[in-house]
């Protein structure tokens, strides 16, 4: 083991980590909506609705990340009114597509988080509601939603690792993130153990930081205080 | 339809080929994870400290960081690795490593730190008075482990094991980076000659899909099999 190595790239690779925290943050702030949008589809009792959200979430949480963004990223560009449309100015690039593969990969695991969430709120905090008069959409966003978010805060604490790992197969659409910059090194320098060790330690430092995070809001929210 | 004809003029018999490979190099990183599980669980579950702090920095490590960068460590420096190993025992020549067998470690590993977690959490909800039992029977060790403890870990285990074969399934996709040819790289391969991405690409999310599909049908019944009686 080489520490000046070490240290030599260090600055390049935490400089990468940034486009690796923007990837993550901006997937999951959209992919919250995709799986809020998804959950609420699912409960619904209309069975077209449930099916869409039950087929969708299949086949995201089916197929592999790298899949998504492949099809998205080379696929949909063969498409010849893709191509013509406004979409294209997004499509094209390699940033937009990956957050979009991110995205509504996330939305399909957070939806059956919420999903579940959704469905473990106590059925007599909603009539409670109903009987104090309350109308659909307070029922929804003062009581329903709070209650969920905070149901699903360990489960979605998960989701959020498990994207930020997802971010580094940014790297196969040439995108240069911390995994991307990681292998560029590696395989100009031939020093995989060195980089390993310093990127792993820059992406467990991420979950560690996401881990106390959630156990933050957990403790924060939790019903007992 | 074309595209996918069986022989010469089409992609279905290399697509099949590689649809088996995914397989192959899943299950044999799944066994290389339980393997590892194996010992890192009883690490993780032993009362000596330095064992614990072994069992929880890998599965950390393992779990916390990308598959991606795993799968690069292995590749890049898994040669190095093993020529210096065999320069110990006295042989200075280049050897390289077979890339099914990278693939199938690296995410060997990955699956193993998973199934720890797995097998901990299995032995840990097995009730308390099945130890006390085997111990008050007189059952030596080896034999109170293989014949009572296992067995019912492995059924408290099972679904979380179907868990864990889903992820090891879709990382294998990540090992198309070194260019095995599992169903990922032979897309890829197809989708270079043809210059029809969206569909091979398309049809790989089929042949994942389908094996998830039957992966879950196989889990199921082997869920009920083993929950008979209770």
């Amino acid at each position: 083991m080489d520490l000046d190595f070490m240290f030599e790239h260090l600055p390049r690779l935490i400089k990468a980590t940034k486009l690796t925290i923007q990837l993550t943050l901006l997937s999951l702030f959209f992919g919250i909506f995709v799986g809020i949008f998804f959950a609420i589809l699912r409960t619904s009792k209309n069975k077209i609705f449930y099916y869409i959200s039950y087929y969708y979430s299949y086949i995201l949480r089916g197929t592999p990340l790298l899949v998504q963004i492949f099809i998205i990223y080379f696929g949909l560009g063969q498409v010849e009114w893709i191509r013509e449309s406004f979409l294209w100015i997004f499509l094209k690039e390699p940033y937009s597509c990956a957050i979009l593969a991110f995205t509504l990969n996330t939305g399909a695991y957070s939806s059956e988080i919420f999903r579940s969430a959704f469905e473990t709120i106590n059925k007599g905090v909603v009539e409670a509601a109903e009987g104090l008069g309350l109308n659909k959409m307070h029922t929804f966003f003062k009581i329903k939603l709070p209650i969920a978010i905070r149901q699903s805060l360990p489960a979605y604490g998960n989701e959020m690792i498990l994207m930020l790992k997802g971010t580094s197969l940014a790297s196969t659409v040439t995108l240069l993130d911390l995994t991307g910059v990681a292998k560029h090194i590696i395989s100009t320098t031939f020093r995989p153990v060195e980089v390993f060790i310093v990127a792993g330690s820059i992406y467990l430092l991420m979950t560690f930081v996401i881990h106390n995070f959630i156990k933050f809001l957990e403790k924060k929210y939790s019903f007992n205080n | 339809m074309g595209l996918l004809a069986y022989g010469d003029t089409g992609w279905g018999d290399e697509l099949f080929f590689a649809t088996l490979m995914t397989i192959a190099v899943a299950a044999t990183a799944i066994f290389i994870g339980f393997f590892l599980a194996a010992i890192f669980a009883s690490f993780k579950l032993s009362k000596n400290k330095l064992l614990n702090l072994i069992g929880s920095f890998y599965t950390t490590v393992f779990r916390g960081v990308p598959e991606l960068l795993v799968i690069y460590l292995f590749f890049f420096g898994g040669s190095g690795a093993v020529m210096y190993v065999a320069k110990i025992f006295g042989y200075d020549g280049y050897i390289e490593v077979n890339a099914f067998l990278t693939g199938a470690f690296s995410i060997g590993i990955i699956s193993g730190a998973y199934s720890t977690e797995v097998f901990r959490g299995a032995v840990q909800s097995i009730d308390r008075g099945q130890f006390e039992a085997s111990e008050v029977l007189g059952f030596k060790k080896k034999i109170y482990y293989y014949k009572i403890i296992i067995p019912q870990m492995l059924r408290l285990a099972l679904p979380n094991i179907s868990n864990v074969w889903q992820i090891t399934l879709k990382d294998t996709s990540l090992i198309s980076v070194t260019g095995l040819v599992e169903i990922m790289r032979q897309s890829y391969i197809a989708a270079g000659s043809t210059r029809d991405p969206l569909f091979f690409y398309s049809f790989a999310a089929v042949l994942y899909l389908f094996l998830t599909y039957l992966s879950m049908q196989l889990f199921n019944k082997l869920e009920k099999n083993y929950n008979r009686g209770f």
